[in-house]
C-alpha cells in the first residue's frame, strides 16, 4: 500500500527513456516521426492512419450519432476541439473511407467576459475563429456567454428524450439512409452567414458581477462550466441539433474524474466522464475525443497543422492552488510525468463506473439538480458524509431556541428545515423561505451536493441569471403544494407509479 | 475582541474547527466532536448492547482518541459494550516497541484489557527479519497483509464480536483518490463502507467510528485532553506513492475545507457499470483465511519469506499458487525472477 513498486508494478513503473528505433513501428518503412507511448512510434502516414481511424472508431462502435442527424460541435479554439473539428471535415471528405454520415454545426461561446476581456480583444479572438470555421465549411454559430442572461426556463428542465433510438435499429438506419440520400450530396450544405449577436454592456456588467460574486476560484470555475453548458443546450435545442459533441480528451477527462470526486460529484461521475451523457433528455452529450491524449492531439495538430486559437479562461495565470480544478490537473500532470500510465489508469476507472440509479430514466424530472441537471444525491442514509456534515454544523451552531430561528437572516436555519424530510421541518420552511425574500429564493433543497457546494461559496444567489431563480421558485411553489396536499397522495412520486 | 464560541456564544472559543470553520470553546469542541461519534455509531447501527469491541491501538493519536472517546460514549450512554484493546508487534525496534508502551500506559488509564498479538509468535518473523531479507523496498506489503490477518487473529483469541479501527476520515478519502489512481475499482466500492460485514469464517467484522472525524480534529482534541500519545513515523516506511495522495488530499483540504467529506461523499455514491468483472471472495486452501486466490497473501508472502523467496508474494504470481500448494519446487527460471533484491 505504501511503496512505489508494491503489488502493481507494471502499473505504477517509472517511465523509461523511450527507445527510439529509426523505422516507424508499423509499416516498418518510414523513419519515425512521432512517439506516443515509449512502445509506438509511428511515421507520418501510419500515425494519420491511426488518428483518423480512432475518430471513427470511436464513434462507430458506440452507435449514438445516427445518419442524417444533425451534430453541434463545440470548438472552445483549443487544441482538442480543433481536432475534432478537423476530424469530422476529414470524416465527411467525399472519398472518405468509412464516411461520416451526420450534419455538423459548429458552437463557439465567447466567454471573454469572465476574463475581463476588452470588447476589441474579443472582436479579435471571434475573427479569427471565423476564418477557421468558414475554412470548415459547416454553418457555425458565434454566441457571447452573455446570451445565458436570456435563457428561458426549459433549459434547466430535461426535455423528455424523443423514440427510443436504440443500436439495434442503428444498421437499418443507416441502410435506409445510404438508399434514401445516395444522390444528395450532404457536404454541400449552406453556410450560413449568421452574424454574432449584439452585447450589450450591461449585460457583460450583470454577468460580470454573476462571477464575481463567487468568493473561490472553484466556485467561479463550476459556475461558468454550468453556464457554459446550459447555453450549449438551449442553442443545440434551439437550432435543432439533437447531439451535442465535446472534445474533452483522455487526459482532462482523467482531470475532470479526480475533480468531480475532489467536488463530492460521485454520484454524477459517469455521465461528467462518459462517452455520452443524457441528462438532458432530447439532447445527448458526446464525447469522441477521449480516447485520446492530450499529447497525442498536440502531435497531430502540429504535424498536420491543424488551426487552434489560443484563449485564455478563468484559470489562467493562476497558481496551482488557486482552486480545486488548477490543482488537480497540476497533480495529474506532474505524476504523469514519473508514472506515465497515471492518465490512462483513471481514465479506464471512468470506464468501469456507473450514475446510480441510472437505470430507471423515467425519474421525476424534478428530482434533477437545478444547475448540473443530474440525478439528486442528496436523499441519503442516516451513515453518510452527507448527513454527517450537517450534525457537525449543528452541533458547532448555537441551539435555535424555538422563538429565536424565525428570523430572516438564518440561512441555514431556512436550509436546514428545507431540506429536512420531515413534515414538520417543511412546515416552517415555507414560512422561512418566503420570508426570506422573493427574489432569492432558497436554492439549497434544489441543488445536488455538489452544486450546494457551490452556491454556500456564493456570496449571494440574486446574481443568478432569470431562467435559474424562477425555475427555483417554480419548483420551490410546486414542493410547498405538494406538501398541502400530501396526506391525500397515494403515492410519493407525483406522476404515480402506475402503469 | 476575542471571538465568542459559536456554540454556547458565552465562552471565548479557542480553536476553529477544521470541519466546518466555525470558533468553538474547549467544552463545544469536545461535545461536539463526542456527539458526532456517538452520531456515526448509532446512524450505521455499529454496535449492539452486550457485545465485546477490541479497539485496536497503536498507540498513535487516531487509536488513543478512539479509545478514549469509546470508553466515554460507552459510559455516557450505556451502549452496554465490554471494550479491551488489541495491538500487534510488528517487531520493528526503535518504533514499534515504543509505540507499544504508550498502549501499555492507555491501558492503565482507562482501565481497559490489552492483548498484543506478534508477528513473531504468529508467523515466525519479525518486521526487522523481513525487511532484513527483502530491503526497503516492498517491506510494506509484508506489514499491511500480516497485519490484518494477525488483528483477525488477535480478536479471536480474545473472542471478541467485532474489531474497531481508528482510521478517520482524511485516511478514508486517501484510500478512494489511491483507489481511482490505481484503477481499483472494488476497493474502490468497498473503501468507503464504514463497516465489513461478517465475511466468514476467521474474519472478524471490522469498523470505523471514526470515519467522520477529521484528521487535524483529532490532533486537536487530543491536543486539548492532553491525551499520551504517540507519534513517529515508522521508520521503514518511504510512503512514495501513497505519498503522493496525501499531499494532494492535504491542498485540497487547504483550499476548500470540506473536500475530505465531499471526497468521502463522492465515494459513498459511486456505482460500478454492471459487467466490470469483480474479484469473488473465497477462501485459502491452506490456512483458511479469506481469499480470492487458491492462496491468501500472507501465506503467500509467507511461503516467499521462508523459500527465501521474497519476491513470491510481490506482483501476481497467481499460475504458481498450484506449485506452492502442492509443495513442488519452483524451476529455476521462476527461481532467480524471484529472488532478485533491488535496493
Amino acid at each position: 500500500m505504501c511503496q512505489v513498486v508494491e503489488e502493481y508494478p507494471d502499473q505504477l513503473e517509472r517511465a523509461d527513456l523511450p527507445s527510439v528505433s529509426k523505422k516507424c513501428g508499423k509499416c516498418k518503412e518510414a523513419s519515425t516521426a512521432v512517439v506516443i507511448r515509449t512502445a509506438d512510434t509511428y511515421c507520418r502516414g501510419c500515425f494519420k492512419e491511426y488518428f483518423v481511424h480512432k475518430f471513427r472508431a470511436t464513434l462507430g462502435k458506440n452507435r449514438i450519432i445516427f445518419p442524417g442527424e444533425k451534430v453541434l460541435l463545440a470548438v472552445s479554439g483549443g487544441p482538442s476541439s480543433c481536432a475534432m473539428l478537423n476530424q469530422v471535415q476529414e470524416g465527411l471528405n467525399q472519398n472518405a473511407h468509412k464516411k461520416l454520415r451526420f450534419l455538423p454545426g459548429i458552437i463557439y461561446i465567447d466567454e471573454g467576459c469572465a476574463v475581463n476581456q476588452t470588447v476589441e480583444e474579443r472582436q479579435r479572438k471571434v475573427s479569427e475563429l471565423q476564418a477557421v470555421f468558414k475554412a470548415a465549411g459547416f454553418p457555425f454559430h458565434i454566441m457571447p456567454l452573455e446570451q445565458v442572461l436570456d435563457l428561458p426556463n426549459s433549459v434547466v428542465v430535461a426535455a423528455p428524450s424523443p423514440s427510443e433510438q436504440l443500436a439495434s435499429t442503428y444498421k437499418a438506419a443507416v441502410d435506409h439512409f445510404i438508399q434514401a440520400k445516395r444522390s444528395n450530396d450532404l457536404t454541400a450544405q449552406d453556410q450560413e452567414e449568421t452574424s454574432v449577436p449584439y452585447v450589450q454592456e450591461s449585460h457583460t456588467q450583470r454577468l460580470q458581477q454573476l462571477i464575481g460574486s463567487a468568493k473561490t476560484l472553484t466556485a467561479r470555475e463550476d459556475l461558468l462550466n454550468t453556464l457554459k453548458q446550459h447555453l450549449l443546450v438551449h442553442i443545440a435545442r434551439s437550432k435543432g441539433y439533437s447531439k451535442l459533441m465535446l472534445g474533452d480528451n483522455c487526459t482532462r477527462l482523467a482531470v475532470k474524474l479526480l475533480t468531480s470526486i475532489s467536488l463530492g460529484r460521485g454520484a454524477q461521475l459517469a455521465q461528467d466522464t462518459g462517452f455520452s451523457d443524457s441528462r438532458y433528455g432530447d439532447i445527448i452529450v458526446v464525447r469522441p475525443m477521449r480516447d485520446y491524449s492530450a499529447n497525442e492531439i498536440a502531435s497531430y495538430n502540429h504535424m498536420f497543422n491543424v488551426p487552434c486559437v489560443v484563449i485564455p479562461s478563468l484559470n489562467t495565470k493562476t497558481p496551482d492552488r488557486a482552486s480545486v480544478h488548477c490543482l488537480t490537473e497540476s497533480f495529474v500532470t506532474k505524476l504523469q510525468v514519473d508514472f506515465p500510465s497515471t492518465v490512462s489508469t483513471i481514465y479506464r476507472t471512468s470506464e468501469k463506473l456507473q450514475t446510480a440509479g441510472r437505470s430507471s430514466i423515467s425519474t421525476n424530472l424534478c428530482d434533477r439538480c437545478l444547475l448540473c441537471m443530474c440525478t439528486m444525491d442528496t436523499a441519503v442514509e442516516k451513515a453518510s458524509a452527507f448527513q454527517a456534515t450537517q450534525v457537525s454544523t449543528q452541533l458547532s451552531q448555537a441551539k435555535p431556541t424555538g422563538s429565536k430561528n424565525t428570523g430572516p437572516e438564518q440561512p441555514t436555519a431556512s436550509g436546514q428545515c428545507c431540506s429536512g424530510a420531515g413534515t414538520e421541518g417543511c412546515g416552517s420552511g415555507v414560512g422561512c423561505c418566503s420570508s426570506a425574500s422573493v427574489k432569492t429564493p432558497d436554492l439549497k433543497s434544489l441543488l445536488c451536493y455538489s452544486c450546494q457546494l457551490t452556491i454556500k461559496d456564493m456570496l449571494s444567489v440574486e446574481h443568478l441569471p432569470a431562467y435559474i431563480l424562477s425555475e427555483a421558485q417554480r419548483r420551490l411553489r410546486r414542493f410547498r403544494m405538494r406538501e398541502d396536499i400530501s396526506e391525500f397522495l397515494l403515492d410519493d412520486g407525483d406522476e404515480g407509479g402506475d402503469v | 475582541m476575542p471571538v465568542l464560541c459559536s456554540a454556547c456564544t458565552e465562552k471565548r472559543a479557542v480553536l476553529k474547527r477544521p470541519k466546518t470553520g466555525h470558533s468553538l470553546c474547549k467544552e463545544c469542541f469536545f461535545w461536539a466532536f463526542e456527539e458526532e461519534v456517538h452520531y456515526t455509531i448509532v446512524a450505521a447501527q455499529l454496535f449492539k448492547p452486550g457485545e465485546t469491541v477490541a479497539i485496536a491501538a497503536s498507540g498513535g493519536k487516531d487509536s488513543t482518541v478512539l479509545a478514549h472517546v469509546m470508553k466515554l460514549l460507552n459510559e455516557r450512554y450505556s451502549y452496554g459494550l465490554k471494550l479491551m484493546l488489541l495491538s500487534v508487534d510488528e517487531g520493528i525496534t526503535g518504533y514499534r516497541d515504543d509505540s507499544l508502551e504508550t498502549v501499555k500506559r492507555n491501558q492503565e488509564q482507562y482501565e481497559l484489557p490489552l492483548k498484543i498479538v506478534s508477528y513473531e509468535e504468529l508467523y515466525g518473523w519479525t518486521m526487522d527479519a523481513i525487511v532484513k531479507q527483502v530491503g526497503l523496498k516492498n517491506n510494506c506489503t509484508f506489514c499491511g497483509v500480516f497485519r490484518r490477518q494477525a488483528l483477525d487473529r488477535g480478536a479471536i483469541i480474545l473472542k471478541v464480536d467485532k474489531i474497531c479501527t481508528g482510521h478517520n476520515a482524511d485516511d478514508v478519502a486517501e484510500t478512494v483518490l489511491m483507489n481511482v489512481l490505481r484503477g481499483d475499482v472494488a476497493r474502490l466500492r468497498r473503501c468507503t463502507a464504514i463497516s465489513t460485514a461478517s465475511e466468514g469464517e476467521g474474519v472478524v467484522p471490522r469498523c470505523k467510528p471514526l470515519k467522520y472525524s477529521y484528521e487535524k480534529e483529532i490532533v486537536l482534541y487530543a491536543y486539548f485532553k492532553k491525551l499520551d500519545y504517540f507519534s513517529t513515523e515508522c521508520i521503514y516506511s518511504p510512503n512514495a506513492y501513497r505519498g503522493y495522495a496525501r499531499t494532494f488530499l492535504k491542498d485540497l483540504e487547504s483550499i476548500r475545507p470540506s473536500s475530505i467529506m465531499d471526497i468521502i461523499h463522492s465515494g459513498e455514491n459511486l456505482c460500478v457499470r454492471e459487467g466490470v468483472k469483480m474479484p469473488v471472495q473465497g477462501t485459502c486452501k491452506r490456512c483458511g483465511y479469506i481469499s480470492s486466490q487458491a492462496l491468501c497473501k500472507s501465506c503467500v508472502l509467507l511461503e516467499g519469506l521462508n523459500r527465501g523467496l521474497p519476491k513470491l508474494g510481490i506482483g501476481k504470481h497467481h499460475r504458481l499458487h498450484d506449485k506452492i500448494l502442492s509443495q513442488q519446487p519452483l524451476t529455476e527460471k521462476e527461481e532467480r525472477k524471484l529472488k532478485s533484491v533491488d535496493f
